[in-house]
Order: structure tokens, then C-alpha cells, then sequence
């Protein structure tokens, strides 16, 4: 503890998630995730891992829902194609209480696209690509620190509502090198009585999706809602920047959040209120991180055509007041391009 | 009264879902028998299919999972990699297995996984009615191929006890079938070899059992069973394709 | 007397254990089950040798068999 190391964003979530007790890996190589399988690989022996090369990401996805079921701590890590291979089975976890995370680090789509950084998977992770009613926490660090800490976060929000969390990073994130001071190691410490471990010394314990008539149906999905309810009540999620005096607020996560850092930097010494709202929590989306912020003008940055604007635009009074700029293809403008854009919103 | 035959131990007293004359019950029953004589109700997980047999999971007092369709060999990987002293066993059909499930299948005998795999072939997908399956006959009329499965359009039917043996990571492969009292216990035995491979080490263990579909040919069960016979078996020999003794433990 | 035991309402009448008996003292019996089914009798119960075989081929592990020793 107290010491740093200069590690890239893949290698710290990886060694941070062995640390958190995840001993089994199920993946599929794809840039810009591949660090993470590698690693995983590498430690293999040395920390008594678990690791499969599955052979696609189908049936990496289901491979950790096999592991989750069992009440072990397991992870994947994918980019945009390989998430969307992964969406039925998001669906299914979610349905079936299964606790595992996914590592989803964006590149630029739509198909097989780019392999730089972009924020194009933001309504695919938070809005679900799988078919159904259901949800998972969505959780989006904007440093290499805190990506590792994020993700031994998921392993414990996972367990807590026994549902699948993503940790949602991007090609800047997972691929740039930043001081770390890694977090310790974590024990797992939860029911764990709802497992497949066979039968000895207690009722069978029976996972399925498939319903049963509508009636029963209707009330396993009553229940899920419920599940969902809490976890949107108790785990938002945000971090504000000198909002209470600020006219203009950038809203923006991620990669992106450090060029608004660097934006605001740039308005406050022009003599501009440029306050920041940066969502960490994407799903439960932060509500509450814009109370009291009604009257203000907001700008929106992403790197994509505009996606969490929208939730933007939903959560706060005047839409009219709400407005975009973000960038496609893998550019990741610089502060001074977003300092640009603030300028010309004309607000004084 | 000496006991000659009783109802399985774990066994639910859930009636099934399968049509009258259904080979997955047979085939649901020979596994509960296994299961009490071999005691694995309490160190075991079953991993079950999309298809007929999808709510198996209430049938035994057993710890189950329903997979997503096709998906069984990378659950049940996930799980059996998780608990390798625990018993895995794998159940599908033939839209499961061969059809939605082709890479997960082939993937979990590339790997060499140590579980056990029941393949049900009753040339058709029953659950959904009644439609072609990659291993329909070639002219058999299902209702998406009305005119017979032909060649042109669909391919060939797909033998996966044959293509199993050929795989370095499967240790046993065998077809037997359920139409007649000595086939039933063949099968039995079969199914044991498999359940009992999974603790040597020696990688996937798998049986297919040609199963009368009556509803889905249109027959009744007594002439289901004749068709097996008659139709099944010249294109699906029965047979071990491969044995366990020409395989080393990994 | 040996005795074969016929879970009345689990039976769907498939007629394996009428076809596969080598007494041939199976038949579909005349009462139905609550599923629309009419499960099989044995008779004369007498003649039965207590094989097995009926509860073999059942596919609803409705067939018990009691050996009278």
C-alpha cells in the first residue's frame, strides 16, 4: 500500500480483479481487451487462476454464467462485436441472479469499425442489448486508479444483487499508462446459499428462464423489477466539479470526462462558470447528481453520434437548455476543441 | 415382496412434459436410476436444454440449470472448470446440440472437458412442432421441409456419435437407442460408462440415443418405434465409435 | 401373487408396456385418467412373472413391480 506503479489501464483492471478474488476468466481476444485474457493467462499458475480461452464470445459469456452459478467470483472482458455476441446472455444472468462481471472497453462501431476510443456502446450497456425487461449497474471510470477500484466494486454490487455488472471502459482508458496505487486484496464475504454445489446437506437448488404460464411469469418478472428498483435506489453513482456556481455544466464519462476536465480548466481561466457533472454510475443513471442544477445550460460530450444526451435530456427540467457535441470514428477531441464549443453555446 | 422395479429415488412427483412414448423419458428415467444407485443426487449439478426436455430441471431433487439454447457445453464448462470433484452432466437435443449448439459442442470436445454429454436424436425439433433438424432424414417431411429434407436446399443429416469419436478430446462416444427392453438397458449401461469417465480425466464422455418421436412423425408409439428400426438406424448405426481404454488420462 | 403397479395418473397410453409384455397381460384398461389418458390392467395379475419389463419400457416411471418371494 502507498506505492505506485505505471501500469496500463488492462493490466491494473486485470491484476486489481485477481486481487478482488476472481480466480476464473473465461474470454475471447479482441482489441482493445486482449491485455486482460493475456494477463490472466500469465498469472495463471502463479495465483492459481482459472483461465479458458473460450471460442467465441457466446460462449465466453456463458461460460462465466456457468462459473457465477456455482457462487465463484468470474469475469470476461469483450469490445463492442464481441458485446454484442454476449447480449443473450445478459439477458440470461440478469433472469437468472447470476453474479458475473463483464469488462466491455468500447471501440468505435458500428460492426467491425475502429480499434480506438469511443463511446458508442453506451446505450447497448445501459439501456441492455438483450431482449427483455431487465437492467444491470453500469459502472464508467475515467482514470486507470479508478478502474481498478471500480471493478473490485463490481465483484461485491454483483454478489450484493445477484445480477451481472459491467464495467464499462473504453480504448483510451484500457490501453494508456497512468500511476496506480493498486487496491489490496478482497475476500469475498456473502450468501452464497442460492449456488449450484450440489445438493449435500440442503434443498436442490433449481436455475431456469423459462416460464411456466403467464401468471408465473408475470411474478418472476415482478420480483426482477424489484431487484432492479433497489439497485436504481441505492447505487447512483457521481462526481461533480464546480457546479453550484457554474452557468454552462459539461456532462461527460469516461475518457471523456478527462478532456471536459481539461475544457473547464481552460473556460474558468477565460472567465467562464463551466462546472462538471461526470456520471460514474451509467446505470442506475445519477440522478441526483443534477438536482439543483435545473436552471442551468448543460453541453454533452461523447464519443459518439449522441447517447447519453438523451438520458440527459430526460432527467433534467429544460431539454431545450441540453446540448451535444462529440466526435466519431475514434478522434478524441482535445479540451480546446470542447472549450470551442462552449464559447460558441454564447452563454455569459 | 422383493422390489423388482420402483420409481427413482429423485425423482419429483412432477408429471412430465413429453408426449406419450417420448424417448426422453426413458432416457430421464435410466439417469434418475443412475443417479440413486450411483448416489449422485448430492454431488451433482444437471445442465439442461432448450427443447422438450426443458423443464427436466423439475423433474429431480437435484441442484439444475436451464441453459440458453445450444449454450449447455459452455455452462456446464463453467461450471465442471468451478467444481471439478463435482458430477456435470449435459442433456440436449438435436436442434441444441447440432443445429444452435454446433460450436459449443465441438468446443467443449476440443477442450477436452470432463463431463458427461446426452445427445437425444429423434431427427426433429419436437418442442417448437415438429420442424427439420440438421439431423432429419434426407426426404423426411417435417413441417419446414413439407416436401422432404432434399439435399439441394438443406444439406445432410449429421452423425455426431461418429464426429465425436474423432476427437482427440472426447474419450467415449456411443450410440445406442430405446425401442426395445435390451436396447433400454444398453443404454443404461452406456450412460453409466459415461457418468462414471467423468472422474478419469480423460475428457468428454458422450451417448446419442435415437429417440421415437410420435408426434413428430406422426405415429403412434408402438410404429415410432418401428421407424427407429426402419429408418433411423441405417443412417445412424448404433455402435462405440470410440472406447475409453485407447485414451490416456490428460 | 406377484404385483404390478400402474400410477394411474401419470400413464399417457402409449402402449409400450401392452406391446413389450411376454405374458401379453397388458391391455389399455377402460377408466380414464385425468389427463385423457386410459392407463393399462393387468390381467389375470396371476400370470405375471414379475420381468420388469413393462416398468422398463415405460417412459413415465409409472410401472412399480413386486416379486411375491
Amino acid at each position: 500500500m502507498g506505492e505506485k506503479v505505471f501500469l496500463q489501464g488492462n493490466v491494473a483492471l486485470a491484476e486489481s480483479a485477481i486481487r478482488a478474488g476472481c480466480k476464473y476468466f473465461f474470454g475471447y481476444p479482441i482489441t482493445p481487451s486482449s491485455e486482460v485474457p493475456e494477463y490472466y493467462a500469465r498469472k495463471a499458475q502463479e495465483e492459481g487462476l482459472v483461465f479458458v480461452q473460450g471460442e467465441t464470445e457466446v460462449a465466453c459469456f456463458n461460460m462465466i454464467a456457468g462459473t457465477a452459478a456455482t457462487g465463484k467470483r468470474v469475469m470476461t472482458a469483450t469490445a463492442g462485436p464481441g458485446f454484442s455476441l454476449g447480449q443473450e446472455a445478459m439477458s440470461y444472468m440478469a433472469a437468472a441472479g447470476l453474479p458475473a462481471v463483464v469488462v466491455e472497453v468500447m471501440r468505435p462501431g458500428p460492426a467491425d469499425g475502429e480499434i480506438l476510443a469511443s463511446q458508442g456502446d453506451y446505450f447497448q450497456a445501459v439501456k441492455g442489448g438483450g431482449h427483455g425487461d431487465y437492467n444491470t449497474l453500469v459502472l464508467a471510470p475515467c482514470s486507470v486508479q479508478e478502474m481498478c477500484e471500480l471493478i473490485q466494486d463490481c465483484f461485491e454490487l454483483a454478489e450484493k444483487y445477484r445480477n451481472p455488472v459491467i464495467l464499462l471502459s473504453d480504448a483510451l482508458l484500457a490501453k494508456m499508462r497512468e500511476n496506480v496505487e493498486l487496491p489490496g486484496r478482497k475476500e469475498q464475504n456473502c450468501d452464497l446459499s442460492w449456488a449450484l454445489t450440489g445438493c449435500a446437506g440442503r434443498k436442490h437448488n433449481v436455475m431456469t428462464t423459462c416460464g411456466d404460464g403467464a401468471a408465473q411469469w408475470e411474478k418472476f418478472n415482478l420480483d426482477l423489477q424489484e431487484k432492479f428498483a433497489k439497485i436504481k435506489a441505492n447505487e447512483e453513482r457521481w462526481e461533480n466539479y464546480q457546479t453550484e456556481d457554474a452557468d454552462i455544466i459539461l456532462v461527460a464519462y469516461g475518457s471523456m470526462a478527462r478532456v471536459a476536465m481539461g475544457a473547464m480548466k481552460l473556460a474558468r481561466e477565460a472567465g467562464l462558470k463551466v462546472g462538471l457533472v461526470r456520471p460514474i454510475s451509467l446505470w442506475p443513471f445519477p440522478v441526483k447528481a443534477f438536482e439543483g442544477l435545473g436552471d442551468k445550460t448543460f453541453l454533452v460530450t461523447e464519443l459518439s453520434a449522441g447517447q447519453m444526451v438523451e438520458d440527459v435530456k430526460l432527467t433534467v427540467p429544460h431539454k431545450e437548455n441540453v446540448y451535444f457535441y462529440g466526435r466519431l470514428g475514434g478522434f478524441v477531441p482535445s479540451p480546446k476543441e470542447i472549450f470551442e464549443q462552449i464559447k460558441k453555446l454564447g452563454v455569459k | 415382496m422383493k422390489t423388482i422395479y420402483k420409481r427413482p429415488e429423485v425423482f419429483t412427483d412432477v408429471n412430465t412434459s413429453y408426449c406419450g412414448g417420448c424417448g426422453h423419458g426413458i432416457v430421464n428415467k435410466l439417469i434418475a436410476e443412475l443417479i440413486d444407485e450411483m448416489e449422485l443426487r448430492e454431488k451433482g449439478i444437471l445442465v439442461w436444454p432448450i427443447g422438450c426436455s426443458v423443464y427436466a430441471d423439475k423433474y429431480y431433487k437435484m441442484d439444475a440449470i436451464c441453459a440458453l439454447h445450444g449454450r449447455a457445453p459452455a455452462l456446464a464448462t463453467g461450471i465442471k472448470r468451478s467444481l471439478p470433484d463435482k458430477f456435470v452432466m449435459v442433456y440436449q437435443g438435436d436442434g441444441d446440440m447440432v443445429s444452435e449448439g454446433m460450436a459449443e459442442i465441438m468446443h467443449a470436445a476440443v477442450r477436452a472437458e470432463n463431463f458427461s454429454v446426452i445427445f437425444i436424436n429423434n431427427a426433429i425439433y419436437g418442442m417448437t412442432g415438429g420442424q427439420m433438424a440438421p439431423t432429419t432424414l434426407l426426404g423426411q417431411v417435417t413441417s419446414t421441409s413439407p416436401y422432404g429434407r432434399a439435399v439441394a436446399s438443406s444439406g445432410y443429416p449429421v452423425n455426431m456419435a461418429e464426429i465425436m469419436a474423432n476427437m482427440p478430446g472426447v474419450c467415449y462416444s456411443e450410440r445406442v437407442t430405446v425401442n426395445t427392453p435390451q436396447r433400454i438397458t444398453a443404454t443404461k449401461k452406456a450412460l453409466k460408462k459415461a457418468f462414471e469417465l467423468q472422474f478419469e480425466n480423460k475428457g468428454l464422455s458422450f451417448v446419442e440415443v435415437l429417440s421415437p418421436c410420435p408426434t413428430g412423425w406422426g405415429k403412434k408409439p408402438i410404429d415410432a418405434m418401428k421407424m427407429v428400426d426402419e429408418q433411423l438406424i441405417p443412417i445412424y448405426p448404433l455402435g462405440a465409435f470410440k472406447s475409453p481404454e485407447e485414451v490416456p488420462a490428460k | 401373487m406377484n404385483q404390478v403397479v400402474i400410477n394411474f395418473d401419470l400413464c399417457k397410453e402409449c402402449g409400450y408396456c401392452v406391446n413389450f409384455c411376454p405374458k401379453k397381460i397388458i391391455a389399455i384398461g377402460s377408466k380414464i385418467n385425468k389427463r385423457g389418458y386410459y392407463p393399462p390392467v393387468i390381467e389375470p395379475m396371476e400370470a405375471c412373472i414379475a420381468c420388469g419389463t413393462c416398468a422398463k419400457v415405460c417412459p413415465e416411471a409409472a410401472i412399480e413391480v413386486y416379486k411375491d418371494i
